[in-house]
């Protein structure tokens, strides 16, 4: 019991808890927001791509979800054949498996530090302040290996070069004026990360000093 | 930190955030529009009168707009049919019906093949139609945007129409007859398309001598029972009237208070054959020397319970009811009506029938209501030499408008105002119709309000609706048959003109917009309908999709499940085009195999249209984003046949070719 403890911090005296109600319910609201935020991000796009062209009039577009992409895919890839770029398809298959179960990991690990009230917190919730970097990385490594991987046989190859399309703001691609975007999923991971590092703080001033005193009474 | 600092700091993630989605919207800027010269220069250079401006400001269409309506045309000898966008009459698309269209791929594929010879007579091969008078399909009187039917006068045909994506699913022959003119037209929720007759003649493929006219040549009316769900007519369920050799001609089928019931005009109650090498007056003259021909009144729902308890004979396998049957019965009775008359057009509420003889300058008008209650009370002044009831031309006329010379097709639109084409006058007359509509008008009724001159001959008139129970009275298309000086010299053959009229101040006076020449064939009918009704595809709705039977095809072919078949003596390619390739792009078949070749264009990007053409074979495809077809013939020539697509699809156009080589 005592090594749990250890893990799992001191638990809150009901009477301190009904007195300073506040200082506990904040490191609560904050990471469990968050956790909402991240869960809520599952079914929302990550990032857009927006390719503007004269024969485009409503231009092409495709988001990017964690576990999916969506949009006028069909007809991107159908382009990109011209400049020997794989099919966005082939892209991050192995990410887009596994993504659902790793983000309810991380949901899940973030809902676990709200219950532990010690520095462990901290462990458990850094994947999830991780993850928007991670992804971002991620898609920069898919689009390095996509832009930089052109089939040199392909029909447009001697005028389009292999490249790095942005993971946000335009580029230039042929006629194609393109547009990526960072969408509503996206930024929710991100507020979530914020709201994490704020929840940390209010964690570790609602929970430092109980821990404190139990050190203190343990070595008494 | 207090919990009023948590607010500020998750205010100040919110502001960051919504600055973030901000700055992601912000719109671009347009780019200004660059105009040069001034109005009133470019009037005083180009001879524009205020009224010129006035007329290019209510039809000139921006890049990029679109129009308020389509107007379906028939393409005359053409055998196709024209589609136009109003008000710019601008030429959108010709559907391929009777007669083959490349463009279109139309009657090429075997499927096209199928349905263009469907009508064919028997061991023969027809390339061409002459299209009068196009229907679009009614639900409750008004048109429902889902199918079009039009009549082919030179052979008899019916052709069907699917507005998902404007092609012809259907031509069916009559049998009865080998040319028609009183079609087509639908009853009023398209239970039935109606196709009348025109010259009287015997059965089709019997002969009689011209001298056993009176009974051996027979008239019809032809009722072709249309099944919705399949967009096919139904010929199993279809019937049709014997009716006398009185030349019919065209057809309405009542609404409202006059549904179940058919009106249809006849030329010749004279009975002349011509003759003009034997020393007797030629049809022109002889079929006009009466003053009266028949209007003939078809009791619909009648003729149907007697057809549905099998009271018919057959005539070549299909149901007919005999004359004597539906006269004795009062099926169809008579009212005289001024002779040679054109059109007969039932009221937007159904109770009156306008008819026009051409050669009286008068619209007759009858009171539905009034025959009806005739023939209810059998009060006939007489019958005719077959046996039909003639209902007195005084008990059911209710009124005479004289409004000009060669009065032939009358309109109508929702303000109680009737449109008439004058053809000898070269006019288009607007008049006052009486009943309750005088309520609307506040006008007195069955009078002359207004006349424009026309350019020239004008036969049919179209507004939106113009037939319906809902008309939508904005404009009113004259469809002129000479246009004599309207446009440059084209050499002796001229375009027909196309005269978009602005109707839509029945107070004032009506404003001619535009000519539009038509360089095609010679349009009879059009009729108009509001672009919201028209529920077109942009795609096909599948990969794969067979057009012929709007579904998927059994033969459709997708990305990487291309191959080449080849048993025995035949070669089966089944094949798939994109962005600028065929898939195989070699195909390699031995001397007299049999090939059966099937592509699918595989894009799903509008207007990514692929053609398909191969040289000798006079092969020559159009295949739209989905559309699966499939060519089969005999390779009988050796040879190197490059193929390749006929659209200009993409920048490498010109790459997607291909080889056929027949090995000898």
């Amino acid at each position: 019991m005592k090594d749990l403890n250890l893990i799992f911090g001191p638990r809150v005296p009901k009477d301190l808890l009904i007195r300073e109600r506040k200082r506990f319910i904040l490191p609560t609201l904050m990471l469990g927001g968050a956790a909402l935020l991240l869960l809520i991000s599952i079914f929302l796009p990550y990032w857009q791509l927006t390719l503007l062209a004269p024969q485009y009039p409503e231009g092409l577009k495709m988001q990017a979800y964690v576990n999916h992409i969506n949009g006028d895919v069909d007809e991107i890839d159908e382009l990109n054949h011209y400049i020997g770029m794989r099919s966005l398809k082939e892209a991050a298959e192995l990410e887009r498996s596994a993504s659902i179960i790793l983000i309810s990991a991380l949901v899940l690990l973030v809902i676990g530090s709200i219950y532990t009230h010690s520095p462990f917190a901290l462990v458990l919730v850094i994947p999830a302040i991780l993850y928007p970097v991670i992804f971002l990385g991620d898609m920069y490594f898919w689009m390095h290996n996509f832009g930089m991987n052109l089939d040199p046989h392909a029909p447009l190859s001697t005028s389009v070069k292999p490249f790095v399309p942005p993971i946000i703001g335009e580029g230039l691609v042929g006629q194609f004026k393109t547009i990526a975007t960072w969408e509503v999923g996206l930024i929710f991971s991100i507020v979530a990360s914020l709201m994490i590092i704020a929840g940390l703080y209010f964690h570790r001033r609602a929970y430092k000093p109980l821990l404190d005193m139990e050190f203190k009474s343990e070595f008494k | 930190m207090k919990l009023k600092n948590i607010y500020q700091l998750a205010a100040a993630v919110l502001i960051l955030a919504l600055v973030f989605v901000f700055f992601r919207c912000g719109g671009e800027k347009e780019e200004g529009e660059h105009v040069s010269g001034n109005l009133e220069d470019i009037a005083k250079e180009r001879g524009l009168t205020p009224a010129d401006l006035i007329a290019a400001a209510k039809t000139y269409m921006p890049s990029g707009k679109k129009d308020d309506y389509l107007m379906f045309a028939s393409g005359g000898h053409s055998g196709q049919v024209f589609v136009l966008g109003l008000p710019s009459m601008r030429l959108l698309k010709v559907i391929g019906v009777f007669t083959p269209e490349p463009w279109q791929g139309w009657g090429f594929s075997e499927d096209t093949k199928a349905i263009l010879h469907g009508g064919d007579p028997e061991g023969d091969s027809l390339s061409w139609g002459d299209t009068h008078h196009p229907a679009l399909s009614q639900t409750n009187g008004d048109y429902d945007g889902q199918f079009l039917f039009i009549n082919d006068k030179a052979n008899a045909r019916i052709a069907v129409i699917d507005l998902r994506d404007f092609e012809t699913k259907q031509i069916v022959k009559n049998p009865l007859a080998y040319s028609d003119h009183g079609g087509t037209f639908a009853t009023p929720n398209t239970d039935y398309i109606i196709e009348g007759g025109q010259y009287a003649m015997p059965w089709a493929g019997e002969f009689a001598p011209i001298s056993d006219y009176k009974d051996k040549y027979h008239g019809m009316i032809t009722f072709w029972k249309f099944d919705r769900k399949s967009g096919r007519i139904d010929k199993n369920n279809s019937f049709a009237l014997e009716l006398p050799p009185y030349w019919q001609d065209l057809v309405e089928a009542g609404k409202l208070i006059s549904d179940g019931w058919v009106f249809q005009n006849s030329f010749n109650t004279e009975m002349a054959t011509g003759g003009d090498m034997e020393g007797n007056p030629p049809v022109e003259a002889g079929a006009s020397q009466r003053d009266m021909d028949y209007l003939h009144v078809i009791n619909l729902n009648a003729a149907i319970k007697l057809y549905k308890s099998g009271n018919y004979k057959k005539v070549n396998g299909f149901a007919v009811i005999p004359l004597d049957v539906s006269a004795k019965q009062n099926i169809l009775t008579f009212v005289p009506e001024p002779k040679s008359p054109h059109g007969v057009d039932v009221t937007p509420d159904g109770n009156f029938l306008v008819v026009s003889g051409k050669l009286d300058p008068h619209v007759t008008i009858y009171n539905f209501t009034k025959i009806k209650t005739a023939i209810e009370n059998n009060k006939f002044e007489g019958k005719d030499s077959y046996g039909v009831n003639i209902v007195n031309y005084d008990d059911a006329l209710e009124a005479q408008v004289e409004i000009g010379l060669g009065p032939l097709h009358t309109q109508y639109d929702q303000n109680g105002y009737a449109y008439t084409s004058l053809f000898l006058e070269s006019a288009v007359a607007r008049w006052t119709l009486g009943g309750k509509w005088t309520e609307k008008t506040g006008k007195k009724a069955w009078t002359l309000i207004d006349k424009i001159p026309i350019n020239y001959n004008v036969g049919h008139i179209a507004i939106p609706g113009g037939d319906t129970e809902h008309p939508d009275g904005k404009y009113l298309v004259s469809l002129d048959k000479w246009s004599i000086d309207r446009f440059t010299d084209v050499g002796p053959l001229l375009p027909q003109n196309f005269q978009l009229i602005d109707i839509s101040n029945p107070e004032g006076k009506m404003q001619l917009l535009s000519d539009t020449p038509i360089g095609v064939g010679e349009p009879h009918y059009a009729q108009i309908i509001s672009t919201s009704k028209i529920k077109a595809w942009e795609t096909y709705p599948d990969i794969g999709w067979d057009p012929s039977t709007q579904s998927k095809s059994p033969y459709a072919t997708t990305a990487g499940k291309e191959k080449i078949d080849k048993r025995g003596n035949t070669v089966e390619i089944w094949m798939t085009a994109i962005r600028s390739h065929y898939t195989p792009d070699q195909v390699l078949v031995k001397k007299g195999n049999r090939v059966i070749w099937h592509i699918t264009n595989i894009e799903r990007a509008k207007d990514a249209t692929h053609g398909f053409a191969l040289p000798y074979y006079n092969v020559n495809l159009s295949l739209e984003p989905g559309e699966t077809q499939t060519i089969d013939f005999i390779a009988k020539k050796e040879g190197v046949y490059p193929y390749y697509c006929t659209e200009f699809c993409s920048a490498l156009h010109l790459e997607m070719s291909g080889y056929f080589m027949v090995q000898p």
